[in-house]
């Protein structure tokens, strides 16, 4: 299905480029280990590690470094793809499919996308293969790294070759060769920006996720499921009621969420793939589903003793323990990536403020003292952050905060009410609500705050935005 | 928003099915206007035939009935904002409210908690749990079987006054009772 090419080695100066861009270390690494045949391989490695003993103090720098702000973005140029047999079908999706890869390539925070208009090669006029192009003049525009594709249609079946270069290696990087159905285009673009995210930061999950959330677009809350774009919402649930607080289990199959489909706030667990449910109606509320990573289990306050605390369930709803013990609310679990520690709202301090409590242990500690009303923690999949919601002066804003509740930061500031933050499962992107538009729709937006940009907006207000954590490789 | 649209129709009902009463009762005023009362004390002794006045005592009773009945509805408590403490005004309130349900032994009660809607609305939902079930325990507390009561929390999901104003998110933090 699936035909690879090899990267062609060309000798390069390795030393140079290193030394100009150290991400690319790790670009040959990851070369070597997963795309070579033995003899490249080794050749490759050998290079590797005579760089890195060549310039050892540089050896921290394997990745683009994400967890810097200042981060300068990689200037990509993607133009239009080649039809191939010049026919009229392949013609759209030629034009159709660049952009796809480019908006695809741009939502993602590492790139600065190159104007078209300051081109000065067509290489769907004049090819798309390294011997082709003349990287001058994308290096000369400023483009580091340059994306060319080819689209043919063969009985029936979209093939498509996409190519991406670093311009100032005139080197290719990655290529393959997809064969597959015209409608799975958009899928074959996904992986290919997956494999180019992968190549360039170490980080995968993004492409293949979802975001579930709440739409009233129906005269009622129900909950939708997007994909990690915004691209494809459905409608999940139907109770013509209230739905809120939805989320997707680690096997990304069923959907845990509280609904008032009996009068009163209960959890629903549903298997989406049979529709299958499990509810737990319990006296009182049965709210704030969050599911333990990498399991079938998961937490939800319930209130039948009268206390609003916190519960371990099984996938079915079967209760195995509780978690909290104080009087007062205890609402909004969100586990560590291990899912040893979990964090959550109480009361406790007479506020609503973030505690994290070790669940081997039972120890709380308090996370956020600043300010008077702090809730929704998300942990970050990476483990060392944990994003959530603060108000001040009557408006919510998203902050980010150390496990160890250092450095507080606000990453949404004066732009109506911004809350129920979700952290992408590579950890790059953070997803919100917001009422900066006037009716509250969901936004992202990288996890240092910048690139703030509305995911969807349907009919009604959207709500709740809670990311999977499904790692699909398929 | 069904609920809403719901206990919309079912207040308009209500409304209209006592309007109908209050003008049912001013009909057979005007068609019986003295006669009756001479009737009766022209005749004290049949107990069994007192119709009239009887019923005119009955609608009375029956339409104070329907006052204190509104009255326990549409009676809201209130709360500060992210309290479920009950005020002297709020124990007050709820002091009539079992009151009426002692005179009422057969009516369920249910005590909705709600929330304005600054906040999360997961903390909201738990928040608007805690008024209800403040507001439930001090009516147990008065001697009212807590069999007769239950609760539900809206969180911030219905508000009263859906304006974004200090006044509206006061009327919206409240707890709302009504009749099973």
């Amino acid at each position: 299905m699936m035909n690879r090419w090899l990267p062609t080695v060309n000798g390069m100066d390795w030393k140079r480029v290193f030394l100009e861009r150290r991400s690319l270390v790790r670009m040959s690494k990851d070369l070597g280990r997963k795309r070579m045949p033995g003899l490249l391989r080794c050749f490759l490695l050998f290079v590797v590690w005579g760089l890195l003993v060549a310039s050892s103090s540089d050896a921290g720098y394997e990745y683009i470094d994400i967890t810097n702000p200042y981060i300068k973005k990689i200037p990509v140029a993607v133009p239009r793809f080649q039809n191939i047999n010049r026919d009229e079908s392949g013609e759209t999706i030629a034009r159709d499919a660049a952009k796809l890869l480019e908006d695809t390539l741009d939502f993602t925070g590492y790139f600065k996308v190159i104007d078209h208009g300051a081109f000065l090669e067509y290489p769907h006029e004049t090819g798309i293969s390294a011997e082709k192009l003349h990287f001058r003049n994308w290096t000369g525009i400023g483009a580091e790294l340059l994306v060319t594709g080819g689209v043919q249609i063969q009985d029936g079946d979209l093939l498509l070759e996409l190519r991406l270069f670093d311009t100032f290696k005139s080197k290719l990087m990655i290529g393959k060769r997809y064969r597959s159905k015209p409608t799975d285009q958009r899928r074959i673009i996904r992986k290919f920006c997956a494999e180019v995210v992968k190549l360039l930061t170490g980080r995968e999950g993004l492409f293949d996720s979802k975001i579930v959330f709440i739409s009233n677009g129906t005269g009622a809350k129900e909950v939708f499921i997007c994909d990690f774009d915004g691209y494809d919402p459905r409608q999940l649930t139907n109770s013509k009621r209230i739905s809120l607080s939805p989320a997707l289990s680690p096997d990304g199959d069923h959907l845990a969420y509280t609904d008032y489909a009996r009068g009163k706030p209960d959890l629903y667990i549903k298997n989406l793939r049979n529709n299958k449910t499990w509810v737990v109606d319990q006296q009182g509320v049965n709210i704030t589903p969050s599911w333990v990573p990498g399991t079938f289990t998961l937490a939800a306050t319930l209130s039948f003793s009268g206390d609003q605390e916190i519960y371990l369930l099984t996938g079915a709803g079967k209760m195995i323990k509780r978690l909290t013990r104080n009087w007062g609310i205890d609402v909004s679990p969100s586990f560590s990536p291990d899912g040893r520690q979990m964090a959550f709202v109480s009361k406790r301090a007479g506020t609503p403020q973030i505690f994290i409590q070790d669940l081997q242990t039972d120890q709380v500690r308090r996370l956020t003292f600043e300010g008077q009303y702090n809730t929704s923690p998300a942990w970050s999949p990476r483990g060392d952050k944990i994003a959530y919601a603060s108000s001040k002066d009557g408006r919510f804003n998203i902050y980010v905060i150390g496990i160890d509740g250092s450095n507080p930061k606000a990453l949404t500031l004066q732009t109506g009410d911004n809350e129920s933050p979700t952290w992408s499962p590579d950890g790059s992107l953070i997803a919100f609500s917001s009422s900066r538009e006037g009716v509250e729709r969901i936004y992202v937006m990288t996890v240092f705050g910048t690139d703030q940009r509305r995911l969807l907006a349907l009919p009604g207000a959207q709500t709740q935005p809670k990311w999977s954590t499904k790692i699909d490789n398929n | 928003m069904k609920i809403k649209v719901f206990k919309g129709l079912l207040l308009m009902m209500m409304v209209s099915a006592m309007l109908m009463t209050v003008s049912c009762q001013k009909k057979q005023m005007e068609v019986a206007p003295e006669p009756p009362v001479a009737q009766i004390e022209e005749a004290p002794v049949t107990e069994t035939a007192p119709p009239v006045v009887t019923t005119g005592e009955d609608d009375a009773v029956r339409r104070e009935r329907e006052e204190a009945r509104r009255m326990f509805i549409s009676e809201d408590i209130h709360f500060a904002f992210d309290d479920s403490s009950l005020s002297s005004t709020a124990q007050e309130v709820l002091q009539r409210k079992a009151s009426w349900m002692r005179d009422n032994p057969d009516d369920a009660v249910v005590v909705e908690g709600h929330c304005d809607e600054r906040g999360t609305t997961e903390y909201n939902i738990a928040l608007g749990d805690r008024r209800a079930q403040s507001a439930k325990a001090f009516l147990v507390d008065l001697g009212i079987a807590s069999s007769r009561l239950s609760t539900v929390s809206y969180g911030e999901e219905m508000p009263v006054d859906p304006r974004h104003t200090e006044d509206a998110y006061a009327k919206n933090r409240r707890a709302h009772f009504t009749i099973k």
